[in-house]
């Protein structure tokens, strides 16, 4: 179903390197929506070297998430932008999506008078 | 300059070639591109984003998206396919089926019939919760029985006028509030949306009864509770013609084109083509079956610019369902942003 009931960690970290650089994350019930989009923000970022997801079983609906930073930045931190940047820009999105509807109706209302 | 000009097409159009297509992946990406900063910038996004609204109807709405990238763009036609929830009914307590619709076939029919019920109006059932409450459950029923007419004709063989309710529609299905409903829905009609869906037939002295509880789920669950017809989007079509092209190759590559894309004009007693409308074609690459033709013309697709066909069952119109699909993404990420903030990451 949609959204569970008890506690369940959504997220979890499966596997990191010594220093924090290199991070898998471990993202349950997600697939290609939130991983496709969410990978592409991330690798806006130029302080990421490396970032992939994948899903590791059909039947399973949970996704790996790696990212990999040059420099010592913690593998936490471009997550977190990039959640937060895909954020803007659905809001943005939205913003634009009801003016232009707006827009459009109030047009039509003209052309009918 | 040419350099510019060659990368300029690498980023921004995906070329159909003849026998493959090139450049699809997004590949502006900081690093890629000598002497362009392809950083996020929120600020360079909004001055190049834009929704163009073409056509709307009652159900069906097609509008444009321009300035954004595939991944984001296919989150939203998945979300909108998968995730945005509506009521359908889920389970069926059938009292008395005397028909010939087995109850199984029957219960799977009734699930697949479109419930007009604003879904942001009820909660999603606990799990393991077998009884209904009223903030999460409607209650139909279809209660019908068929039955010979006594005043037909002795020879007619038409059943309109031989059986009374022998057809079995979805106007026959009606509401049953639960508990408080009246008053939490006063001026609420739960129906399914059409009226002339044909769930069974019957003969006299076949019955149906059953009772049904909807709720609310969504359609990676099971494709009834999918509120759109379909949701699909396609790219900008980009044709460019290399060379001038005059007289008969004119009037042939206008045929190689769905009708309106190409227009020839009189240019000092020449026939001259020239693309008019390209966002018209469906890109059947007729072109590449005729040689001299082949090399003549470029077919693209501009990479950012989505053309959006959403078409709603009826339950909700079908800009309400693109509003609620960007919202479901924004609360995806709002869910891990909180996960970050509440388990230390160590």
């Amino acid at each position: 179903m949609a959204e569970e009931g008890e506690r369940k960690a959504a997220l979890e970290v499966q596997a990191d390197g010594t220093d924090g650089n290199c991070v898998t994350f471990v993202l349950h019930d997600e697939d290609h929506t939130l991983g496709n989009s969410l990978r592409y923000m991330v690798m806006k970022n130029p302080d990421v070297e490396f970032c992939g997801y994948c899903i590791t079983h059909p039947s399973e609906s949970k996704i790996n998430f790696r990212i990999q930073t040059r420099g010592a930045l913690p593998a936490v931190e471009p997550f977190r932008k990039g959640l937060n940047d895909l954020m803007g820009v659905c809001q943005h999105v939205l913003n634009t999506f009801e003016r232009s509807m707006k827009e459009y109706r109030a047009q039509r209302e003209e052309e009918m008078q | 300059m040419a350099t510019k000009r060659g990368t300029g097409e690498m980023r921004d159009r995906v070329v159909l070639g003849e026998f493959g297509v090139r450049n699809v992946h997004t590949t502006d990406f900081p690093g890629n591109y000598p002497g362009y900063d392809d950083a996020w910038d929120q600020l360079r996004f909004e001055e190049g984003f834009r929704v163009d609204v073409v056509r709307e109807e009652d159900d069906a709405l097609e509008f444009d998206m321009v300035g954004i990238d595939a991944a984001i763009a296919n989150a939203f036609r998945r979300i909108l396919l998968a995730e945005v929830p509506t009521m359908a009914v889920e389970k069926v307590f059938v009292y008395n089926n005397t028909s010939i619709v087995q109850d199984e076939i029957l219960a799977h029919r009734l699930g697949l019939i479109p419930i007009r019920a604003d879904p942001r109006l009820f909660e999603y059932r606990n799990q393991g919760d077998e009884e209904g409450t009223e903030i999460d459950t409607l209650q139909f029923q279809l209660k019908i029985k068929c039955s010979r007419n006594p005043r037909a004709a002795k020879e007619s063989s038409d059943p309109n006028e031989l059986y009374f309710n022998h057809k079995v529609y979805s106007k026959h299905m009606t509401w049953v509030p639960l508990g408080n409903q009246t008053d939490l829905f006063p001026d609420a009609d739960f129906r399914p949306v059409h009226d002339d869906i044909l769930i069974a037939q019957l003969r006299p002295g076949q019955e149906i009864d059953v009772l049904m509880h909807c709720v609310k789920g969504i359609g990676k669950d099971h494709a009834k509770f999918s509120p759109v017809a379909t949701a699909s989007y396609r790219l900008l079509p980009d044709i460019a013609l290399l060379q001038p092209i005059e007289d008969e190759a004119a009037e042939l590559l206008q045929k190689c084109f769905s009708p309106g894309v190409i227009e020839i004009q009189n240019v000092k007693g020449k026939k001259v083509a020239r693309v008019a409308n390209a966002r018209l074609d469906t890109f059947s690459r007729e072109v590449f079956r005729h040689e001299g033709l082949k090399n003549l013309v470029r077919l693209a697709r501009v990479r950012n610019h989505y053309i959006f066909s959403v078409e709603s069952t009826g339950i909700l119109p079908p800009d309400v369902l693109v509003s609620e699909a960007i919202k479901i993404l924004m609360g995806k990420c709002q869910r891990f942003l909180n996960e970050l903030d509440s388990v230390p990451m160590e």
